[in-house]
């Protein structure tokens, strides 16, 4: 569909839901209606206003990774890195000591596991093992622990050894510090390393297991292809052989149909191929490949553009999985929107594996961890996958060393587009003409979190943010609204 | 007047003092600690922060700058005194910008194991969100006039160890601010060097030296180990052995 920059499209009605639940962050949807009751086009609004670009000028350039790591509660080791990246090319650093590169992949891939168990187990699995319109009540993280504690507690657990690789390194599970310029603070002692390797055993079967509990939600359920599901773009960074790659490679894109956009571009230049476009409603901007321009340019970012991109996965059960991803996909591209979560456990599963390598590695416990630093320069761009997609990035600074100039473009910043066009799917399949309930407005959300649990960094408790769903009509009367509360009760305003 | 008759009282306490010793120099060298920030043995006293401030029978005093005197009975470890140091720690967390979290000097900070010390759990107060001048023109050392307490430390630490006079307070009351005796103003025109006692003596992040943020990780920073009350008593006995 053609993104319209227009406030409201003439002869339209408008359904807002508003907020979003279970997605850290607000957000709020509205539905724009023609005269003949179909979905004109869906708008993800993100009205949260954060301001790091602005702020972190004038702060000095080693400060950047630990201030614009409190972006996010959920992945601030993603953004730790990448600007910690960008900031190794402002100290004139061109090589990392070996051992900080692999300390740095492994506090990654613990960032990665944690992320992709907290946003399958805790915010997305109550859809699908309760269904997309069961009670609210019961369909959260708490309802899954009493209803299917195995499976949830398994969750927590992945999760938990996640964030157990983080305080190892950074010293907390969150917010933690570790990435200065030109290498890493402080090595893994070999104590930590035992004791992380004590556990990794029953880490890799979770991580089996949420795989097979994933490919059986996807493969065993025919409605879940067409949920949400929008033919895209997929942008990914991939190794150098074209294999999945997390912390650093070539970027890589590619049309719906899989034929290359550009494969093994060096991200430095990533301004030649990325444009931002700004819509007067919406904070978030609409990233597109300049290519394409701002009508067939969107793309998807994450874990299924991840897995649809690379050629092979370096860990031997993953690979074996993305084997059978593909073959699901027929070899051609899996464009379902819930694929995103089998894609997820996937990567899980290459985490889970790639930390046992690399625990193993003699030099994982080196303390040869600081490279020295070269001559101050003017730019530094660092990009990485974070858990939910391509991270971008960008600084400039002055010959004091203070920041001049920032661009991030993060994972979610990317989706924008394709959220947008798999509300709009999912509007068009079950919100044309029908009453409001509940169970539709839930749908829509799952949408979204198929995509992203975190809009921004607000926190809220799960399932406890009120819902509100308001239909008007082309002149911003109020025809119908309905309301969801904090304690789930439902109430409709005439 | 016999050596005997030289003590005075903490909370119930008695402790000796010599003559001309301050109420502060007297606690510390019994290991009684006095919360303070703008006091640093071996300079001169200035009574800035007026975090020391005790009781003395009927009347309030700051305990840097106040002679110990025979007989003296004085109140410090009280909770009125402690929840008027909180307080006043609060109001220097607003004055400036100290944003802890983003903050280099985080896990060293003096101000912030205050905080930690006396039980501080929020700022209280809101916030000035004041804009002063950061002086990043030297190569090795960064001014960030947004988190200066005004403890004049650094400014001691110039003109009576470094014997540079590189610092002085100027402006009054909101308007106190710190300026650099340069030609420019700037401190890549003044004298300082990354040895110098100014350059390393400041209690937060006004003052740093350039690069070295974060390099100690988390666990191993000097709040993470102790508690400034153990640092306040520590600082003492270490000059207490330079001087011998």
């Amino acid at each position: 569909m053609e993104p319209d920059n227009n406030p409201l499209p003439p002869a339209t009605r408008r359904i807002a839901i508003d907020p979003v639940t279970r997605i850290e962050g607000h957000g709020k949807i509205t539905l724009l209606l023609d005269a003949d009751n179909h979905i004109q086009e869906a708008r993800l609004h993100i009205v949260e206003f954060r301001g790091f670009e602005k702020f972190i000028q004038g702060r000095p350039y080693w400060d950047v990774p630990f201030i614009v790591q409190r972006l996010c509660g959920i992945c601030p080791v993603s953004h730790q890195l990448a600007a910690g990246k960008a900031v190794d090319q402002l100290a004139g650093v061109r090589q990392l000591p070996p051992a900080a590169t692999k300390l740095r992949r492994l506090l990654h891939f613990g960032q990665i596991l944690q992320s992709h168990a907290l946003h399958f187990f805790h915010l997305s699995s109550p859809d699908f093992l309760f269904g997309f319109g069961s009670d609210p009540a019961q369909r959260n993280i708490a309802g899954v622990l009493k209803q299917y504690p195995e499976i949830a507690l398994k969750g927590v657990k992945l999760r938990k050894y996640g964030q157990q690789i983080i305080a190892a390194i950074t010293g907390k599970r969150i917010h933690g510090t570790g990435a200065i310029p030109g290498g890493m603070n402080k090595p893994l002692t070999v104590l930590e390393r035992a004791s992380l390797l004590a556990d990794i055993s029953d880490v890799l079967q979770w991580s089996l297991e949420a795989l097979a509990l994933n490919e059986e939600i996807h493969t065993v359920h025919p409605e879940h292809r067409d949920f949400a599901t929008v033919p895209s773009n997929y942008l990914s960074m991939t190794g150098a052989n074209g294999e999945l790659e997390f912390y650093h490679g070539g970027l890589r894109a590619r049309h719906a149909d899989g034929t290359h956009i550009f494969d093994q571009f060096d991200y430095c230049g990533y301004q030649q191929i990325l444009r931002e476009e700004v819509r007067p409603w919406s904070y978030m901007k609409f990233p597109y490949l300049s290519a394409l321009g701002t009508k067939h340019g969107w793309y998807r970012v994450g874990p299924l553009a991840r897995i649809n991109n690379c050629d092979a996965i370096s860990t031997p059960l993953a690979e074996a999985a993305r084997q059978r991803f593909k073959a699901f996909g027929q070899d051609g591209l899996v464009h379902d929107t819930l694929a995103y979560h089998w894609a997820r456990m996937i990567e899980a599963l290459h985490c889970a594996e790639s930390i046992h390598k690399l625990l193993q590695d003699p030099e994982i416990t080196s303390t040869q961890l600081v490279a020295e630093k070269g001559e101050l320069q003017p730019e530094g761009i660092g990009v990485i996958e974070a858990p939910r997609g391509t991270l971008f990035h960008h600084y400039q600074i002055n010959e004091e060393g203070l920041i001049t100039r920032a661009n991030l473009i993060v994972s979610t910043t990317s989706n924008n587009q394709a959220m947008n066009e798999s509300v709009r799917s999912v509007a068009d399949q079950y919100l044309d003409g029908q009453e409001i309930t509940e169970a539709l407005l839930n749908r829509l959300e799952v949408a979204v979190r198929a995509y992203d649990p975190c809009l921004s960094c607000a926190t809220h408790a799960l399932g406890k943010m009120p819902l509100q769903v308001a239909l008007q009509d082309a002149n911003g009367t109020v025809i119908d609204q309905l309301t969801r509360g904090i304690n789930n009760e439902i109430y409709r305003y005439q | 007047m016999q050596a005997s008759q030289n003590t005075i009282t903490i909370d119930g306490r008695e402790i000796p003092f010599t003559a001309g010793q301050t109420i502060m120099d007297a606690a510390l060298a019994a290991e009684v600690y006095i919360p303070h920030l703008c006091h640093y043995p071996g300079l001169p006293p200035s009574g800035n922060c007026r975090l020391c401030v005790v009781e003395i029978g009927n009347r309030s005093a700051a305990a840097c700058i106040t002679q110990a005197a025979a007989g003296q009975e004085i109140r410090n470890n009280t909770s009125e005194l402690n929840a008027a140091r909180k307080a006043l720690t609060q109001m220097l967390f607003v004055e400036g910008n100290h944003i802890c979290p983003s903050c280099e000097k985080t896990g060293n900070c003096k101000l912030q194991a205050m905080g930690y010390y006396l039980g501080m759990l929020e700022d209280h107060f809101p916030y000035f969100y004041q804009r002063r001048e950061t002086d990043a023109s030297h190569p090795d050392i960064l001014l960030d006039r947004s988190r200066c307490i005004l403890c004049d430390l650094c400014v001691r630490a110039s003109r009576e160890v470094d014997g540079k006079n590189v610092f002085a307070i100027a402006g009054r009351g909101t308007e106190a601010h710190l300026i650099v005796n340069s030609p420019t103003g700037k401190l890549a025109d003044s004298t300082m060097e990354t040895t110098d006692l100014a350059a390393t003596i400041c209690p937060v992040g006004a003052i740093l030296i350039k690069e070295q943020g974060y390099r100690v990780p988390i666990g191993q920073r000097i709040y993470d180990q102790h508690t400034i009350r153990d640092i306040g008593l520590q600082e003492h006995a270490t000059k207490k052995q330079e001087e011998k």
